[in-house]
Parts: C-alpha cells; structure tokens; sequence
C-alpha cells in the first residue's frame, strides 16, 4: 500500500513546488521581462494580421529564411504558442501572487492596527518630549480627523493610514486580469469582415455579403446582427500641395429593423448598430463599362472594382466577359489623373478623377473561370489566351477590337467598409480604466503607522511609514505641535 | 493653411534656438568658473588638495543663464503656438510638431520645478538637449505645414499625444538621473566626484528622485496607452493590433512595470535599478526615433 500512496504524494509535492515557483515574485518579473522581449520581434518582422503582403514578399525574397521563420510563428508572434504560453503563465502567476494577498489585506482591514511595540526609539521617527498628562486625547484626536484607524490603550495608542495603496496595488493586479478577459472574450466571440461597396450600392449584413470574414472560435453565424447601409455619397478630399488625403466622408442610409436614418461616417466616426460598428477603411474607383459583341448585343455591363496601387490611386483591376464567345478579357489600368511619364508609361498624378484614364490589354481565350482554381478578381491568367491589342478609354468612347467593342460609361467610387463585432471590449476598456485608478492609489498613496505612548512624565512619539513615501517627517511635525502647543 | 503664421513660427523657433545656445553657454560658463583651483596657503599637512567651487562668484552668470532659458522658453512657445495657427490643428501632427512640442514641455517643466527646487546643476544639460532636439527638428525632421490627414482628425490627437508627450519627457528626465547616478556612482567608487558635480545631490537622493519621477508619471503613461487604445477603435476597427508603435509602447510599459516591482517588491537600489531605468528609457527613445523613421505601420503619417 505505502508503496503505492509515495508516488502521489510525491506528485503532489512536486505540484505544490511548481505552483510556489510560478507565484514567486522573481517569476513573474521574469516572466514580466519575457513577454517584453517575446513582443519585439512582431515589431520588426512582417505580421500576417496586420501587413500579409508584406509577409508574401518576404517570402519571395527570403525564402528559405522565411520558412525557418515560419517554423517559429515568427509571422504570427502575438497568436503563436509560445508567446500564449508566456502571457499565460505571467497571469496565473498573477492570479496566484493577488488572490492569497487580497485576502490578507481584507482581514488587515478589518483587523484593528497592530500593537505598540516595545522599543519605539529604533522607528524612522522618533520623539521624546515631557507630558502634560493629555496627550493621548489630544492625539487620538487629531487622528481621527486625520482619519486614521486607532487602536487605543490604557497609556499608547496606535495608530495606521493608507490602505487605500495596497487596495489600489491588488485592484489593479485584479484589472488586468479583466482586460485579458476582455481580450479573450473578444477574439472567440467577434467578428470580423471586409466588404467592398460601390456608391449607389448597398450592403446586407449577411455572410454571403463579406469579401473576406473572420469569426471567433465561439461564434455561430446566427449572432449576426441583421442591418442594411446604402452607400449614397462617397467624397474625398485632397490637399492640392501634397496629394494627401484631408477628408473622407461617406452618406449613408442605414436600416435596422423599421429604423431608417441618414448618416454621416467619416474615418473616426464609424456607424454603430448595438455592438457591431462599422467603418470606414478604403475607398477606389470603378469603371462602369458596356462590352458588345460583333453582332452588336451586350456581352457585359456594370462596375468592376479596381485595387489602388499608390497614393494617387492608380489602380489595377481586370474585367471578365465569360459570356462572349470566345472568351475576352481585358488586363487593365485606371489613371484618375492621366499622364505620360518617360520612364513609366501612363501615371497618375493626383488622386481624384481630373483626367480619368483606363489603358488595358485585350485577351481571348479561356478564362479559366470553370477550372476550379481560385481566381483573382483583379488578375487574369492569360497564358493560353491570345493578345488582340492594347487600348485606352477616356469616359464616354468606345474601342473597338476584333470581335467586339467596349464603353467607359462612367467611374464611380467604391468604400471598403471594415465590420466589427467585439463584445468584450467594454470589459477590456472598463479594465483599462479600473487599472489607472489602481495605479494611482498604488503608487501615490502611502501607508504609515504612528504610535503615542505615555511613559508617566514622558510622551513617546514614533511613525514608521512603508516604502520610504515621503511627509512622514512633515506630518509628525504637525502632530507634535499639536501636543505641544495645548500644552 | 496660413504662410505668415508659418514664418512667424519658423522664425520664432530659430530664434528661440539662438537664446537656448546663449544659455547653454552662460550656464557652462557658470560651472566651469565655479571651480577655483585650491590655494597652497589653505593646505595643511595630510589634507588633500581638492578643488572647491565658489558659485557666488558666479551668481550673476546663473542668473543670465536662467533667463536665457525662461526667454527661449517664451519663443518656443511662440513657435509652436504659430505653428498650430498656420495648419489649424494642434502642432503635434507629425514628428517635427511632436519635437518643438516636446522640447517646449521638456524645458517648462524644468523652468516649473526650479521654482521649487534647486536644479540649476540640470541647467548646462536641459539647454543641450533642448537645443539637440530643435536642432535635430529643424534639420532632419522639418515639413511644411500641412493640415492633418483624416486618421488624425479626432478629440483623442490632443488627449493621447500630450500624454504621451508629458510622459516621454518625464521618464527622459528620469534617465538623465539615473545616467547622473551612475557617472558619479562610478566617480565616487574611483576617489570623489569631479569638482563640477559637486552641487549635483547625493547618490541617494538622485537614486530616489529618478524612482519618484517614473513612479509619478507610469500611470500618465498607462493613460496614454489605453487612449490611445480608445482612439484606434474608433479610427482603425480594433484597439489593439500589435502595430510597431503599440508593440513598443507596450514593451516601454512592461520594462517600466518591471522596474517598479524590482523596487518596491524586491527592493532594488542603486547601480541595478539605474541601469532598469535606462534600460525602459531607451525602448521609450528607440519607439520614438527608430518606429517613426524607419518603422511601418499606422502610426507613420505622411513620411515622419
């Protein structure tokens, strides 16, 4: 038997020890450190969530590092397993450094100050000076309205201040503990999705509307919020000196059940429908254009969303015709403000539509739309196809190709709308803000005890304060003056 | 966008400049005439010949210098508050604002705290690095006025960025104390301070101070970051994104947490905690410098 019950008790042990390890005070500053540390190299290596392109090219330039990197999730530092592992750690050891403290503190504060100790003349502050017989009133006096807790005696009384710093310190041990939960509660239960829209168009909050969507792990479809936006004005506006964007605004018609209203959205005014908000992330253009066939019949007309390229919105983009017969499609660019540059071709130098210009390719063939291999929507595979020339359209011509024509109709501007449904960040931000309270009670407040004690003719006076805060002297001043001068 | 207020504060920010380089002079003028070579006569057998300092001699020169900040301070001021009027926005808008503003904080809160305190020993060095950041402004960093682009264009820009400001000039200050600590530190294990230092405090007291400094101003920079959480999800979907500039604020935040409990909790002094403080001081100074320039990410505007 006993040689069955020595293992567990040892596993115990040895469990026991562990947790006393991780709730160390030198292994959370350790682990402190760390997560410090494991946080750099997201700041200076391409992140798939923030930047993925970037992430592609190092991948065509470095290959071979790229992938050794890869190995480490050094492309996903803040959601691989080992700064989890970290960051984890680090709040159980927190966890398991506040609780057992917060409980001290709770009987600490409820506790009466501790008794006066023998030899006070070994304190930060001590005084001796001669009585007058009423001292300790005098001085219970003055700490009460000084608000300190008291503890009296026949001839001492004691006396402590300054709670208030351990409550704040374990407060905001505790908040950050919420901000994780809000964090956490975010990511499994959020949403996240992109879509683009063109003016004159509308957007349903359904999943199908979504060019791209990302759900929480703990998220059901069904928790999409049903609403409607119709995109009715987009404007930019540009400073002429240096192209750069001034302004955005968009108008909105947005319908949520029987509620209808017009909005206004701009780049720090997103629209809020109960805890999804949307907003206002990119913006481009689209060409509207017709394609006929030889006979004259229209092959493809609408929109084609175009993919800005630089600050002046070159774009590129690509338009499809399957139903012509044979196949055609056409590579191409839109120049909001066509120029010729000697070293690049067709530019654009500023950003809104002064001189609009759309230069393509025209391809025939198969577009390869039925081979089950993913298509971009900006990019045709032309190998297989043939050439049938190049062409550019300024709004309202026609070009003609063997085969058939095509229109530039119109250009209108597309708004790439980000939706976000995060229900834990109220937590995250409620922490945020119960975590600088914490932080100040903590840090500013301090904690001191004084005690007065009789000795027949003698008043004893002495004050410890915690942390070396300073006005302990200052303070016991006041208080000696105060026995002092009733004297 | 306004031109005269434009030049009115170029003008004013260069000149400013001209009276913080006059100041630095007076004050290192002040320090080095202060020292007066010991005089055989005041020896006796068995004392070492030390030099002392006599600043009533050089009084007057602490005076000036003085001046000289508290008027460079005035035409900085007058810079940046153009500065403002000529884009219509308040000037922190990009990293040449953020510099003339920091600076302006920088050398206020000196000319603030000497009312107190005497810190005129900070003074040959509070005039340097004002005049190293203006300098480092006007040359490297200089761009037309501009209005904001949109991202910017929010209540948060002056609540974040002056905190963040206010924040980053503190725990500067508390490096330049904790890098005092240790020159002397290191001075007094090797024989005794330099002549020059001898008005600067005690090792304990610097010790203290630079402790206090960062303990004052940690929440300040807590603040900063959770609004600046709050800004960014109101203007980019998300308040946390590990963007370059947020991973190192971060990082900034945790070296400093972890210079706090080395104190308070473990008890740290001296030697070790001055090199933590320098340590978290310079992730604060490489997120500045090195993210704004070479760094991507969406805290970059317009170049820098």
């Amino acid at each position: 038997m006993s040689q069955i019950e020595l293992p567990e008790l040892g596993f115990r042990s040895l469990l026991r020890y562990i947790w006393r390890q991780l709730t160390s005070m030198r292994t959370a500053l350790i682990l402190l450190m760390m997560m410090g540390i494991a946080a750099i190299p997201g700041s200076l290596i391409p992140q798939r969530l923030s930047n993925p392109i970037a992430v592609r090219d190092y991948f065509a330039a470095y290959p071979e590092r790229a992938e050794w990197y890869d190995r480490f999730s050094l492309f996903d530092v803040y959601g691989s397993s080992w700064f989890s592992a970290i960051y984890i750690l680090l709040f159980i050891s927190l966890i398991g450094c506040v609780l057992p403290r917060t409980i001290e503190h709770f009987h600490a504060m409820r506790a009466e100050p501790p008794a006066t100790p023998r030899n006070l003349n070994r304190l930060e502050y001590h005084q001796v000076f001669e009585s007058a017989g009423n001292e300790l009133d005098l001085a219970s006096a003055w700490l009460k309205q000084k608000r300190f807790r008291i503890r009296k005696g026949d001839r001492d009384i004691s006396a402590e201040k300054g709670y208030l710093r351990e409550t704040g310190n374990l407060f905001f041990h505790l908040s950050l503990i919420l901000i994780l939960v809000g964090v956490s509660f975010g990511s499994l239960f959020g949403l996240r999705g992109e879509a683009i829209v063109n003016v004159g168009e509308r957007f349903i909050n359904v999943p199908t509307s979504y060019d791209s969507l990302t759900l929480g792990k703990l998220n059901s479809n069904s928790n999409i919020s049903p609403f409607v936006i119709e995109v009715e004005e987009f404007v930019a506006t540009y400073n002429p000196k240096t192209n750069a964007a001034t302004d955005y605004s968009m108008k909105v018609r947005t319908i949520e059940g029987d509620k209808v209203k017009e909005q206004l959205v701009k780049v720090n005014k997103p629209l809020t429908f109960g805890d999804t908000r949307v907003y206002l992330q990119a913006n481009g253009y689209a060409p509207i254009v017709t394609v006929r066939d030889s006979t004259g019949s229209v092959v493809f007309q609408g929109p084609v969303t175009f993919l800005p390229q630089d600050g002046n919105l070159r774009s590129i983009g690509s338009i499809k015709v399957p139903d012509a017969n044979p196949q055609v499609g056409f590579v191409a660019s839109l120049l909001p403000t066509y120029e010729r540059s000697q070293s690049d071709g067709g530019i654009s130098v500023y950003p809104e539509l002064l001189r609009p210009k759309l230069l393509f390719s025209v391809w025939s063939g198969d577009l390869g739309l039925d081979s089950g291999i993913p298509q971009s929507v900006y990019r045709i595979d032309t190998t297989g196809m043939s050439n049938l020339g190049l062409g550019s359209l300024s709004v309202g011509e026609t070009f003609q190709y063997s085969g058939g024509t095509i229109t530039l109709e119109k250009i209108i501007p597309w708004v790439n709308l980000q939706v976000v449904d995060d229900p834990g960040k109220s937590y995250a931000l409620f922490g945020g803000i119960a975590a600088i309270l914490g932080l100040i009670f903590s840090l500013y407040g301090r904690r001191r005890r004084i005690w007065v004690r009789l000795n027949g003719i003698q008043v004893e006076v002495a004050a410890l304060s915690k942390n070396n805060a300073p006005g302990l002297e200052k303070e016991m001043a006041e208080l000696v003056t105060r026995l002092k001068g009733s004297a | 966008m306004d031109k005269s207020w434009a030049y009115i504060s170029n003008y004013s920010i260069y000149v400013a400049m001209a009276i913080f380089a006059l100041s630095f002079f007076a004050h290192a003028f002040e320090t080095a005439f202060a020292v007066r070579a010991p005089k055989v006569a005041d020896s006796t057998e068995g004392t070492l010949l030390t030099k002392t300092l006599d600043y009533d001699r050089t009084e007057k020169a602490a005076r000036v210098a003085t001046a000289l900040m508290a008027l460079g301070t005035i035409a900085l001021f007058i810079g940046v508050i153009a500065r403002g009027l000529s884009n219509g926005h308040v000037p922190w808008g990009n990293m040449y604002e953020f510099s003339i503003t920091g600076a302006l904080t920088f050398v206020s809160a000196y000319l603030v705290a000497l009312r107190k305190y005497d810190l005129r020993w900070l003074g040959l060095l509070i005039s340097f690095s004002v005049l190293l950041t203006l300098g480092t402004a006007i040359t490297l960093l200089y761009r037309d006025s501009t209005p904001l682009v949109p991202a910017l264009k929010s209540t948060w820009l002056v609540i974040h960025v002056i905190a963040a400001i206010i924040s980053g000039g503190i725990f500067l200050l508390a490096n330049v104390v904790a890098g005092a600590y240790l020159y002397l530190e290191n001075a007094e294990s090797k024989g005794g301070r330099p002549a020059w230092a001898h008005r600067v405090p005690q090792l304990d007291v610097l010790d203290q101070l630079s402790y206090r400094l960062v303990a004052f101003v940690f929440p300040l920079w807590t603040f900063s970051v959770i609004a600046g959480a709050i800004w960014a999800e109101a203007a980019w979907g998300r308040y946390w994104g590990w963007d370059p500039k947020e991973t190192w604020a971060f990082i900034t935040w945790v070296a400093y947490a972890a210079y706090l409990h080395a104190r308070v909790t473990v008890g740290w002094r001296g030697k070790r905690a001055a090199w933590l403080c320098i340590f978290a001081g310079s992730t604060f100074l490489f997120n500045y410098v090195y993210i704004n320039i070479w760094g991507t990410g969406k805290h970059v505007y317009s170049g820098l």
